[in-house]
């Protein structure tokens, strides 16, 4: 068991099965197919993602450095969030990119859904984390990797 | 954050409960980035990122529903990001079902962003910025817009400032009339963080080198050194044109947001090295490195020898002399190889008012004549429709290539393959 302490971006809990990405998150390319065709499992449609390409998202502890991609990244996310097909929280090894930041704001604000972001957590909490290890974040940003 | 009065009240809910959510939002999303207040937005126009009715957004119809129920416009004009839709360019009948499936509330939202205030029906375009198009913000002036490509060239070219916004946040500062401090707004941020060195023994294919920069320096400012040998020292339209494509590389690419050019972009005149951080780190651009970055490109079609069966220019939007020049190019290679029409059908983009300016002339006529097609589309949108994302579809925009299973290849081998001629 490890403990890694990040900045919370959108307060909240969570206790979910990592998902991790150890390149950019392109958020469009990643939800475009899901969205565009009701999978409410979330796949991820990035082809040039090889750690996610094919892997259900919705319900994860999305584990990332970075969102990568088109200015349409927020809007996706609040989409997704807004339609239920989230991953359960957004954990971030770097201090989270603009439009990250933006589309998990906008759902904190203004939807009923949840998704805790938190970020700044580390280099070594990307190497720690693996697919499928529980993954348990507290209000104050610990993420707890099990 | 230290909010003034008015700013405070709105997010007391002064104005209602709408417009206290979109204060918050700018708020939270201004601590984030450590913004210490909020500033005004000082551009005439804004412009937004999202004009595509996709079926599946209903949840941004239904924010906008809200926000227009309260009276939360924009208090600015704005222009927006091209369309998605244009019955000229060539599609299938499959194509077409599922065009009509996935962009199902087009009309719909065209309608919200009527209301919420586009600056008119011919507003739908990437390079608002050109004269043409009539949103070319001014130096300095603080802008809340969205568009990776327009966002970079304001700042870079223009010397205007503004973040790297995402979709809804940009309408969201257009609407208060109030952007949160920080990141590329602040004289510090705009400081360079590398300096790129073009050492090629011939002018930099734009694109090509915008995806070298992008991918090195990420989210970083470039401060760029010996391109002026290339593009000259003087802001026209020809190198206007250049740092477009250029910019818009560096910002799909990698997530670039400013860039100077030394002796040529506003601020880079202005205040020279002066921009460059002490600590800066350097990359030097050669020949050899351009074809590396180049060579790396995935190919991502299923048959990788595939003949082509479309081509784009002009992803981001292009100038009506960028127009001309295509069609110089095109008349002359065809003529060459003994052809009247394209051998590959081929979409030249631009803005709706700088098609209206081209159409008409005899170049407009001469490309009809070659089977070239012209359109104020999406090239982007166009590839995300499945059915056409499985076609072998070349461009010379590395945007598009980004983001779409679009080949890219450069200026000259499009001109081989569109006037037939075997390609290498």
């Amino acid at each position: 068991m490890k403990t890694f302490k990040g900045r919370v971006i959108v307060p909240g809990v969570a206790d979910a099965e990592a998902l991790v990405t150890h390149a950019g998150f392109n958020t469009l390319a990643s939800f475009q197919k899901a969205l565009m065709f009701g999978d409410k499992t979330s796949k991820c449609s990035d082809q040039n993602n090889k750690d996610l390409v094919g892997k259900p998202m919705a319900g994860k502890a999305l584990c990332l450095p970075q969102t990568i991609g088109s200015t349409t990244g927020g809007m996706v996310l609040f989409c997704a969030v807004e339609m239920g097909r989230q991953p359960a929280c957004l954990l971030f090894s770097k201090p989270i990119d603009s439009l990250a930041a933006a589309g998990a704001i906008i759902a904190g604000v203004w939807s009923e859904n949840k998704m805790p972001t938190v970020d700044s957590l580390g280099d070594e909490f990307l190497d720690a984390v693996k697919d499928g290890a529980r993954v348990v974040v507290a209000e104050d940003g610990t993420v707890t990797v099990h | 954050m230290l909010l003034n009065d008015e700013q405070q009240a709105i997010y007391d809910g002064a104005k209602g409960e709408s417009l206290a959510k979109v204060m918050k939002t700018l708020v939270m999303y201004g601590d984030t980035f450590g913004a210490t207040k909020m500033v005004p937005v000082e551009s005439e126009y804004g412009h937004l990122v999202t004009s595509f009715g996709l079926s599946v957004i209903k949840p941004v119809y239904a924010l906008m529903d809200k926000l227009l129920a309260a009276g939360a416009v924009s208090k600015q004009k704005f222009t927006v990001d091209p369309l998605p839709l244009d019955k000229n360019v060539p599609t299938n009948f499959l194509q077409d079902i599922m065009f009509k499936i996935m962009y199902g509330k087009q009309d719909f939202y065209n309608g919200q962003l009527q209301k919420l205030g586009i600056l008119d029906e011919k507003s739908y375009t990437c390079t608002c910025y050109m004269e043409e198009s009539g949103n070319a913000p001014k130096e300095g002036q603080v802008l809340s817009w969205a568009e990776s490509s327009a966002v970079v060239y304001a700042n870079s070219v223009l010397g205007a400032r503004c973040n790297r916004n995402s979709g809804i946040i940009e309408l969201f500062g257009s609407i208060v009339g109030f952007v949160p401090y920080f990141g590329l707004l602040t004289d510090e941020g705009r400081k360079a963080k590398w300096i790129i060195e073009v050492e090629t023994t011939k002018k930099p294919e734009a694109q090509v080198l915008g995806s070298a920069i992008g991918m090195k320096v990420m989210e970083d400012v470039p401060y760029i050194k010996g391109l002026s040998k290339w593009i000259g020292t003087e802001l026209n339209q020809a190198s206007k044109d250049y740092l477009k494509d250029m910019g818009a590389a560096t910002a799909s690419n990698g997530a670039v947001g400013l860039y100077h050019v030394d002796g040529l972009t506003p601020e880079a005149v202005k205040l020279g090295e002066k921009l460059i951080n002490s600590n800066a780190k350097v990359y030097k651009i050669d020949d050899a490195e351009l074809d590396r970055v180049k060579n790396g490109y995935p190919i991502i079609w299923k048959d990788k020898d595939a003949k082509p069966k479309l081509a784009f220019i002009g992803c981001p939007h292009l100038s009506v002399d960028q127009l001309n020049d295509w069609t110089d190019k095109i008349v002359s290679r065809l003529a060459k190889n003994g052809k009247e029409k394209v051998a590959v059908s081929l979409v030249l983009t631009a803005a709706p008012k700088v098609l209206d300016k081209f159409k008409g002339s005899d170049n407009a006529k001469k490309l009809e004549k070659a089977g070239v097609v012209i359109s104020y589309i999406c090239p982007l949108m166009y590839m995300n429709n499945p059915l056409c994302g499985k076609m072998p579809v070349i461009t010379n925009s590395n945007k598009l290539r980004t983001y779409t299973s679009a080949k890219y290849m450069t200026d000259e081998e499009i001109l081989s393959a569109v006037a037939g001629e075997a390609l290498a």
